[in-house]
């Protein structure tokens, strides 16, 4: 079972139109929340008029500042899990802007298209304040992070070693560089929405809400809304069976969540607030940086010095982290490395982390950076990494627990056919067209943390497996009816996997490509501890043959529990269950990492993309017309959901290379290619072909499952690839993202 | 607190919002119209500037058409009107009196079995998807290029298609399943 | 989305009654643009008059050879009308290259003609803008203006950024590029009954009133957009240059119509612009730069540069003036070959 391309298992309710979510559960009684943003960048709010938003017809509240419900004052309570150092965000707080198009007040009404036309009917005067949102002009105001509970997870760069500017100038060769690029936003294609259930209190009791929430994780959700209004945990029940893509937008509760939840408490009815797309770029996104790189490296292509500088933008409020500058000074060989990354407070909202946060921002400038000491050097781009390869971590000064980025050097080359390549820019040509191949390494982290899962064993043998986790677009549901199918011997069809509901075990919010291990993991214990359960109860048959069998004897397959030594003893789960009284088996398990063991090595997943472009040599338009992406990352549990989690991650690298961009003018402090016609992203036409291998990788530090999941690897490595086909095919380096047909003129 | 001093008000029992935004004209407010989705005529008491989108997912209930944008811009509320894809999103509901929509809901019951479409079921093999949120759209399109009778190679594919946007980046399986119907 | 009422006509004459009824009534054909606008409150009409049940729906020959297209057939069935196909292959390419399928199934003849500027600041209605709200300013002169205009504003003013009437927003459409090219006339009738109006007097530039698009007085109505029997089937292009390959808005665009002899001369030309004006852009100037001369990129360069003559970038699009030129040159050479 594991290892098989199955379908998915939530295909069905997908191309029927099903699968719902989080605005689509239609309940009776239910009322339309519509938000104001704000028009300035910074200042406060001096007045708001909504006396002829009220006068129309079904309108029931104008929500803001001065009358919303209680909110709780400290920090602490709208810390979610992954929160940065700092004060999070919350709406209608006062009277304060800390941004454009900031939230400051929810027209609701009987109907949706009432509470749109309300919503323009709202005015507000504003006491504006000058705005600072410029990040390239402020460089100089750069200050170091402070650091918070998630930097476990996203480490803010180590010390120096070795003396890296002194190797510098000692080097044979050296290559540095400036690189800009510019902030992007998530926009998955649901929209952030909310449908807030209200149920009336029973006498002495609080009201109870069931929030139906578009959330990376359920349980995040209701940390913040029983913190945030003060409502025991037991009366938030937040639920989220289906997201439509998030890419790390759901990893924080969004603000419609909360003005949903406070105005179902206000109004003592359900309320459901669903953002408009121009509304997708008020929330998080990824910042924009400013770094700089110097290589320094020996005659022969040794690399011997490496700075890294990152320059990030963030919000007054927080100090949004992520890990940019350190891959830099592990993906390959040096003894002389010095990282350094700092952030620029500014008028604008907190960003967020972002498919691959930092990893595709550091590495698409460090591979960019290889790429032209190859050249300096006078080596073929893939022979020089191969030559700097290590399998020793220096920066933590431990092995790898597992890196097969040697086999994705390898593999890659060889299905994309790299060793045609003629090294001198604009050498290959398709009658007029200029080719250019590239390629580039990609790394990111393969981490587990602790998750809980439950399995029952129904009565009529099938199981049902469930964890507080999300699917994305993951593949959550199939990977996890594959494993607890897989460890219970069961077909696919016999197990039903569910996730995305605070009633469910405890599973720590999807993100960092870590849910397939961790969750996976505590599928797996569960299933095995369901498992010793079912032994113990087949023991106490009369003349029972398992009655002396330890778990190692017995193996689940066929539907049965049969003896290791004799597979021909054996019982049907089925039959089992019903020594059980009648009532299903169940258990509720937690997975814990081996922590000492893991900390003995590195854990990261490795990758090599190879891309080929098309430039036309007059108009500078590109296309991507091939991609291969050759992925190190441990075990496969299914290579078809597998495959396109790699194929998504190349396409988001594509449209980061070349497409995405959030452009803010700063006269006014606001995005203005607030949508979807302006804010490109690939469309099907922009679709290269696309290959994708999994090298052979075991890895049994990572976690006893030798998992390391899939979501960020794809997109690491690709847009550099791009970028160094690009030079390739045109001789033109262009250091800033994306690289739009103006920067080749 | 303030709220309208309304009463509560369900949807039946809308008051008509137009006249009392000051307008005089007779064909204001709420209005009596019948559509026809998924071969079943039903009969609507809406507000014109309602869309079709909003029809189909706030009032009928039919919410297997996506809202990705609400402009136009990523093809998520495809269906077909009399055949051919459009974006419902852009268009009044109060327009398609007397046409035939089909979305995603009716798709697989179009098939003789009234088992799922071989475009769904192509989809599936294919894992033509990750979310799953552009899907329907994708599907109703890919059916109204497939009535267009235009897309001859895989190039006409890609930019007959190009009116959906997936932003978990399914397209080369986009492609390869709808290859296996047309 | 403001309230409205709205009415089905079924005549022409009760379609110029409902307009005329109230002072704030607009038509709606696909809806495309008119309800995209008053979703994010730039347009507020209070009575919507659907043309999609006018007979205007049809695509029928003319006596002089030419076609008369509908002005409530749809972008989709006039690319893909074999009249249209084999006469005007150069509009059905053109069609084509905008928006999406599905928008083409939507979109009228008569509404694409209407369509309004993409400039960001023109559709955030919190944004001051000169063309939305005459005399706020043009935030986008000295802001983002990646897509606007480098050619036919009135460039005094666009130097002064408080000026409360510069516009540098450009007219979006593909289809009226081509249309432009082939000297299409759009008829309209309305109170004052009927006209007709030449393509090239159709749209305008900002001049001191960019909140006006075109000529079209209020309360008329499109009834057919009329090609004449020139339709450049031999040697014709679309170039279409954008920040991705399909459903994207041109940054710059040419439509090429060439007659030529037999010894390669030559003998007509039509050259318009998408992308880089308020209207399409073309010039007799330019074209007559090409007659009677043999078809080498050195003429066509010329004729670029001439097309493109005075030319002024504001920063982000700067990168127009050489990529058009350069469009333009591709495009005459895609349409000798
Ligand atoms: C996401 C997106 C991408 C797009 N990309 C492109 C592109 O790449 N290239 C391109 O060219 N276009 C593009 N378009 C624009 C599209 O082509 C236009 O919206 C469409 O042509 C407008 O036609 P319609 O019938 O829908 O107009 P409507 O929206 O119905 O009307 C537009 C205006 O025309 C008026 N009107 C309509 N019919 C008449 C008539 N007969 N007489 C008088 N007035 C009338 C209306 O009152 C209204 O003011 C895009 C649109 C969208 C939403
Ligand atoms: S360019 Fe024209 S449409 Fe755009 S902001 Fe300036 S005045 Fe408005
Ligand atoms: S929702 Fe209609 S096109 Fe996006
Ligand atoms: S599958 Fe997620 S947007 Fe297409």
């Amino acid at each position: 079972m594991i290892g098989q391309p199955i379908s998915r298992v939530d295909g069905p309710a997908k191309v029927t139109g099903k699968a719902k979510f989080a605005a689509e559960f239609n309940v009776p009684n239910l009322t339309y929340g519509v938000v104001v943003t704000s028009a300035i960048a910074k200042g406060r709010i001096v007045g708001i008029d909504d006396r002829e938003a009220l006068a129309q017809p079904g309108v029931r509240m104008v929500m803001t500042h001065k009358n919303r419900p209680k909110l709780a004052r400290l920090d602490l309570n709208y810390k979610d899990q992954d929160a940065p150092a700092g004060s999070p965000f919350r709406p209608l707080q006062d009277d304060k802007i800390f941004y454009s198009t900031q939230p400051i007040a929810l027209v609701v009404a009987d109907t949706f298209e009432m509470a749109r036309y309300a919503a323009t009917l709202v005015k507000v005067a504003y006491h504006e304040e000058a705005h600072e949102t410029d990040l390239q002009a402020n460089l100089s105001e750069a200050h170091n992070p402070a650091a918070g509970p998630v930097n476990l997870f996203k480490p803010l760069p180590p010390k120096p070693r070795g003396n890296a500017q002194q190797a510098y100038m000692e080097a044979d060769k050296r290559v540095s560089g400036e690189f800009v690029h510019q902030a992007e936003h998530h926009n998955p294609m649901e929209m952030f929405a909310t449908t807030a259930v209200y149920e009336a209190p029973k006498r002495g009791e609080k009201p109870r809400l069931t929030i139906y929430d578009k959330t990376q994780g359920a349980p995040n959700s209701q940390l913040v809304v029983a913190n945030g209004l003060n409502l025991p945990f037991k009366n938030v029940r937040v639920i989220s069976p289906f997201i439509g893509g998030a890419f790390g937008s759901g990893l924080r509760p969004q603000y419609q969540l909360l003005l949903a939840s406070m105005a179902a408490l206000e109004l003592k009815q359900s309320v459901r607030v669903s953002l408009t797309r121009d509304q997708m770029f008020t929330m998080g996104f990824r910042p924009a940086t400013v770094q700089k790189i110097a290589l320094g490296a020996q005659a022969d292509g040794t690399l011997s010095s490496v700075y890294h500088q990152a320059i990030a933008e963030t919000s007054h409020r927080e100090d949004y982290t992520e890990t940019v500058v350190n891959w830099s000074g592990e993906l390959y060989k040096c003894d002389n490395v010095a990282l350094d990354y700092q952030l620029v407070s500014l008028d604008v909202y907190s960003p967020q982390d972002m498919r691959a946060p930092g990893g595709v921002t550091g590495v698409s400038v460090l591979e960019v950076a290889m790429d032209e000491m190859a050249y300096e050097v006078g080596m073929d781009p893939l022979e020089f990494r191969i030559k700097n390869f290590t399998s020793w971590d220096q920066t933590h000064d431990r092995p790898y627990s597992s890196k097969e980025i040697l086999a994705c050097y390898r593999e890659g080359a060889e299905r994309f056919g790299w060793a045609r390549r003629t090294p001198e820019p604009r050498s290959m040509r398709d009658g007029n067209v200029l080719v250019g191949w590239g390629m580039a390494s990609g790394v990111w982290m393969a981490d587990q943390i602790p998750a809980r899962a439950e399995a029952v064993l129904g009565v009529n043998g099938k199981l049902r497996v469930s964890s507080a986790t999300a699917d994305i677009g993951t593949g959550t549901y199939t990977i996890m009816t594959q494993i607890a199918a897989e460890t219970l011997g069961l077909p696919i069809d016999d197990v039903l996997f569910r996730l995305g509901d605070t009633d469910m075990p405890l599973a720590p919010i999807q993100g960092g490509s870590w849910t397939a291990a961790t969750v996976g993991n505590a599928v797996r214990v569960v299933c095995e501890d369901l498992g010793k359960k079912l032994l113990k109860l087949a023991a106490q048959m009369p003349d029972s043959p398992f009655k002396k069998a330890k778990s190692t004897d017995v193996q689940f397959v066929d539907s049965h529990m049969r003896l290791v030594g004799d597979p021909s003893v054996a019982i049907s789960l089925r039959d089992i269950v019903a020594l059980n009284g009648g009532k299903a088996v169940r258990e509720t398990s937690t997975s814990i990492p081996n922590m000492l063991k893991q900390s003995r090595y590195t854990r990261y997943t490795h990758s090599a993309i190879f891309a080929e472009v098309r430039v036309d040599p007059d108009l500078n338009v590109v296309t991507v017309s091939r991609l291969v992406g050759a992925v190190a990352a441990g075990r496969i549990i299914n290579p078809k959901t597998a495959r396109s989690q790699i194929i998504g991650g190349m396409v988001w690298g594509l449209s980061k290379a070349l497409h995405e961009e959030s452009v803010r003018d700063n006269n006014v402090g606001r995005f203005m290619n607030h949508n979807y016609a302006e804010y490109h992203i690939p469309v099907c036409k922009d679709t290269p072909d696309m290959d994708v291998i999994f090298v052979e990788e075991h890895d049994d530090v990572v976690n006893p499952m030798g998992i390391k999941g899939l979501g960020e690897i794809g997109q690491v490595g690709t847009p550099a690839a791009i970028a160094n086909a690009i030079f390739h095919a045109t001789g033109k380096r262009v250091h800033d993202l994306p690289i739009t047909l103006d920067k080749l003129l | 607190m303030q709220t309208a001093t309304l009463p509560p008000k369900t949807k039946q029992t809308k008051t008509d919002p137009a006249s009392a935004a000051g307008l005089s004209n007779a064909n204001t407010g709420l209005r009596s119209f019948s559509l026809n989705v998924n071969g079943t005529e039903r009969t609507l008491n809406l507000a014109p500037w309602t869309t079709l989108l909003d029809a189909l997912r706030e009032y009928m209930d039919l919410t297997g058409t996506k809202k990705g944008c609400d402009h136009g811009q990523c093809g998520a509320c495809t269906v077909l009107v009399n055949g051919k894809r459009i974006n419902a999103c852009l268009s009044l509901a109060i327009m398609h009196e007397g046409n035939q929509i089909t979305t995603i809901e009716g798709i697989a019951n179009q098939t003789e079995t009234g088992g799922l479409h071989p475009l769904q079921q192509a989809f599936i093999e294919h894992d033509a998807f990750q979310c799953g949120y552009c899907t329907p759209g994708q599907i109703c399109s890919a059916i109204g290029m497939i009535n267009e009778g235009r897309a001859k190679t895989t190039d006409d594919i890609k930019e007959l298609m190009s009116g959906n946007l997936c932003r978990c980046g399914a397209y080369p399986h986009i492609i390869d399943a709808i290859k296996t119907v047309l | 989305m403001n309230p409205f009422s709205y009415t089905r006509p079924e005549a022409v004459a009760d379609a110029l009654n409902d307009i005329g009824q109230q002072p704030n009534a607009k038509f709606i054909g696909g809806g495309t643009n008119l309800i995209d606008l008053m979703k994010v409150n730039v347009e507020h009409p209070t009575h919507l008059v659907d043309v999609n049940h006018l007979p205007l729906g049809d695509i029928t020959e003319l006596p002089d050879g030419g076609l008369r297209l509908g002005a409530s057939v749809t972008n989709a069935d006039t690319a893909w009308h074999p009249l249209v196909e084999e006469r005007y292959p150069l509009l059905s390419k053109t069609i084509l290259a905008g928006a999406s399928p599905q928008l083409r199934n939507m979109a009228t003849n008569g509404g694409n003609l209407f369509q309004r500027t993409r400039c960001y600041y023109f559709y955030d209605a919190q944004m001051s803008c000169n063309k939305r709200q005459p005399g706020s300013g043009c935030p986008a002169i000295n802001g983002y203006n990646r897509i606007h205009a480098i050619v036919g504003m009135d460039k005094a003013e666009c130097q002064n950024p408080n000026s409360k009437t510069a516009c540098i927003a450009t007219h979006p459409s593909d289809m009226c590029v081509a249309l432009a090219a082939l000297e299409a006339v759009v008829r309209v009738t309305g109170p004052n009954g009927d006209r007709s109006i030449p393509m090239a007097d159709f749209h305008r530039l900002p001049d001191t009133d960019p909140q006006r698009d075109n000529t079209l007085e209020p309360g008329e109505l499109v009834t057919s957009i009329d090609l004449p029997a020139k339709g450049f089937p031999k040697h014709f292009t679309y170039v279409k240059l954008r920040d991705r390959s399909s459903y994207a808005f041109a940054l710059v665009s040419v439509a090429v119509g060439l007659e030529m002899d037999d010894n390669g001369t030559i003998t007509e030309a039509r050259i318009a612009m998408g992308g880089v004006a308020h209207k399409p852009w073309r010039k007799s100037e330019a074209e007559q730069l090409l007659i009677g001369k043999p078809a080498t990129d050195e003429t066509f360069r010329a004729a670029a540069e001439s097309l493109l003559d005075g030319a002024v970038g504001f920063g982000h699009n700067t990168f127009k003036i050489e990529l058009g030129k350069r469009a333009i040159v591709r495009a005459l050479q895609e349409a000798i070959s």
